[in-house]
């Protein structure tokens, strides 16, 4: 498998470690309810399909998100998570 | 104040040459990190006379400029000094070392995940990333040339891993020669 460092451009996934999922970037409110807090904490789809993931590049230090394919493999698209936020 | 002697983390373990690779010692006079502060960046171009983008090897008034990350560059060379940019020397964090000969490109490909085709790694071109189970810099300086860096306290580990590539690669040359 091979990703796009926003920063290096396609490396081998052997550079990456994998962050979990992208909702990690979806933090709630500081007074949000209780529920929402344990959503964003500990519930987690676990699809065959479409993904969105946080990826670390090792080498340079750079943060990403991964749109990514769980049952073909493939990688569609991969942006820092200012792009990804937007 | 005794006059302490500096020397490389290398000392008396390099050159090396095996088969038609020579691993050698490459320490620059001063290794700089420089990471411009918001909206300086072009500010900091002037004064150091050049910042490299991504993957890029620039000259500098001080010495050659390495992209690193996010914006963020080494200067190998002198020392380098700038007030819009956070600076570290880190001279003495670092061991660099050049593999150089017709097949250091096979060497490296024993150890490196990184695409070392000419079309995705050129001449001047520099990457960051895994060398072994380090994580590295590597730059290419010539067609047959790169070199490498790693942290210091990994320089023997380095040396080890690349000693043993230049090996198999020696000897995979002798049964694939002539007879």
């Amino acid at each position: 498998m091979r990703l796009t460092c926003p920063h290096c451009g396609e490396r081998d996934l052997r550079e990456f470690a994998y962050k979990g999922d992208a909702l990690a970037l979806s933090r709630p409110e500081a007074n949000a309810e209780l529920q929402a807090w344990h959503e964003y904490l500990h519930i987690r789809d676990n699809p065959a399909g479409p993904t969105r993931e946080l990826w670390y590049h090792t080498p340079c230090g750079s943060w990403m998100v991964a749109e990514r394919d769980t049952a073909t493999h493939a990688v569609h698209r991969t942006m820092t998570p200012a792009e990804a936020t937007k | 104040m005794a006059d302490l002697i500096a020397r490389p983390a290398t000392h008396g373990l390099l050159p090396i040459e095996i088969g038609s690779v020579v691993l050698e010692d490459a320490q620059p006079e001063a290794i700089t990190w420089i990471a411009p502060y918001n909206r300086k960046k072009s500010a900091v171009t002037r004064t150091l006379g050049g910042f490299p983008g991504p993957g890029q090897v620039v000259e500098v008034k001080a010495g050659r400029a390495l992209s690193v990350g996010p914006g963020q560059a080494l200067i190998l060379g002198a020392p380098a000094a700038c007030d819009d940019a956070a600076v570290v020397d880190q001279s003495d964090g670092w061991t660099v070392v050049a593999l150089d000969g017709a097949a250091a490109r096979d060497v490296l490909a024993r150890l490196t995940p990184l695409d070392l085709r000419d079309s995705a790694l050129s001449e001047n071109a520099t990457a960051r990333t895994l060398l072994g189970h380090m994580t590295a810099s590597i730059t290419r300086t010539g067609p047959y040339r790169y070199e490498l860096m790693v942290f210091r306290s990994m320089t023997q580990t380095l040396i080890h891993e690349l000693t043993r590539a230049m090996k198999h690669v020696a000897a995979r040359a002798r049964l694939s020669g002539p007879g």
